[in-house]
């Protein structure tokens, strides 16, 4: 009987065509990702089944676990015009150098009081360091500031404003610290405001999740 | 006619000729696509895919002309107080009823509760009254109206109230009578 020979393959497969698709992904997935901002403030916030994503460029009022608040004037067009009116409508007396210092930094969270020697120092404070913008209901600095934005943003459409104000709280931060940015809100008449949480899915079966489903 | 040698190597050319070996120009690629899904699973695995949300929020004016009148039988309060827990009564709170009246739960079983009473209530009458004590945490709140969220109640359905010092006497009494720390 003839036998049958069964030829013998190579066993190597061109890896090119592999290569070639793994480096495409990669490239892709390095390039598709955004770069998170380098955090300085670790807060995290609260979930929500909101869907919305916050936007980038803001006016965002954090607070910490602690209580600490601090302020970041992300819309840089305007960020040198809401200093200057705080220093002017506060009588802070910052020389030029302060001001662009302090303009320079990416938020604010010193009480008026620290913000000229610590500006006149020179040396950074780290954000762990500093006491916070008050809130008290006595010394409501952070209304102060807002009255500023709010004065910048006077001709400007107010839908815009709404967009960008931003709250930003950690999930342990005691509720009266809210409730006082709260107020510093309400006496600028900001009524409309958002508040950044962590996306969530909508839980199945509820009241929400069928009508979406509708 | 001229002949071209391709055949590698196997005879020699001539005395004297050095052979130079031809190199396959072929790569073993295996370890340069290994070093690619590698990097390829790292970043999948390090990029964190949460996305930062935005709720929106709409507080009332403060206007004590403009307060709202809300029916006994529409009412829900719920109260939130130290350690996630939450409390809720339905109306208003009658002296001689208190501990009947005065219920405590938590953020699990309150989701059924909102829901219960949505269904049980003409919806013009229906309100949600939510009182944070001083002792809840910013998550508590927000939680709170995300439950209302959930339950799709309509806005304007549902307030964030001051707490009053009876309601934080009974929260405080209720702690220390459940062990809450």
């Amino acid at each position: 009987m003839p036998k049958v020979k069964i030829p013998r393959k190579s066993t190597n497969v061109d890896m090119t065509a592999m290569c070639d698709v793994a480096f495409l992904l990669l490239t892709f997935f390095i390039l598709a990702t955004k770069q998170k901002p380098p955090e300085v403030l670790a807060v995290t916030p609260p979930s929500s089944i909101s869907s919305k994503a916050a936007p980038d460029k803001s006016i965002l009022i954090t607070f910490t676990q602690e209580g600490k608040v601090f302020l970041m004037l992300g819309d840089d067009t305007k960020k040198s015009d809401i200093i200057d009116n705080v220093n002017a409508t506060r009588a802070l007396g910052l020389s030029p150098g302060e001001l662009a210092k302090l303009k320079k930094s990416e938020f604010i969270g010193l009480p008026f009081n620290q913000l000229k020697s610590a500006l006149a120092a020179g040396r950074e404070i780290p954000a762990g360091k500093m006491d916070g913008i008050p809130v008290d209901s006595t010394n409501n600095e952070l209304a102060d500031w807002l009255r500023s934005v709010t004065n910048v943003y006077a001709g400007e459409d107010q839908k815009k404003l709404e967009q960008m104000l931003l709250v930003k709280g950690d999930s342990k931060a005691m509720y009266p610290v809210f409730k006082k940015i709260k107020q510093a809100l309400k006496k600028n008449e900001i009524y409309k405001f958002r508040i950044v949480t962590n996306g969530e899915d909508v839980p199945v079966g509820s009241e929400v999740y069928i009508e979406s489903k509708k | 006619m001229a002949e071209i040698d391709t055949s590698g190597g196997g005879h020699k050319k001539g005395p004297g000729v050095k052979k130079s070996k031809k190199l396959s120009t072929r790569v073993d690629l295996t370890p340069m696509v290994d070093l690619g899904f590698l990097l390829i699973t790292f970043f999948v695995f390090t990029t964190t895919m949460s996305q930062a949300t935005a709720m929106n929020m709409n507080e009332p004016k403060d206007d004590p002309d403009q307060q709202l009148k809300v029916k006994n039988s529409g009412a829900m309060t719920i109260l939130l107080g130290k350690g996630n827990q939450v409390y809720y009564y339905f109306g208003q709170l009658e002296a001689d009823k208190l501990s009947e009246e005065f219920k405590s739960t938590n953020f699990k079983d309150v989701r059924q509760l909102i829901v219960d009473k949505k269904k049980s209530t003409p919806i013009d009458d229906l309100m949600y009254i939510i009182k944070s004590d001083s002792t809840s945490t910013f998550a508590n709140s927000i939680d709170i109206l995300d439950e209302m969220s959930i339950a799709a109640v309509p806005p304007g359905h549902y307030a964030e109230v001051d707490i009053t010092p009876a309601e934080r006497m009974l929260i405080q009494q209720t702690e220390l009578a459940n062990g809450i720390k």
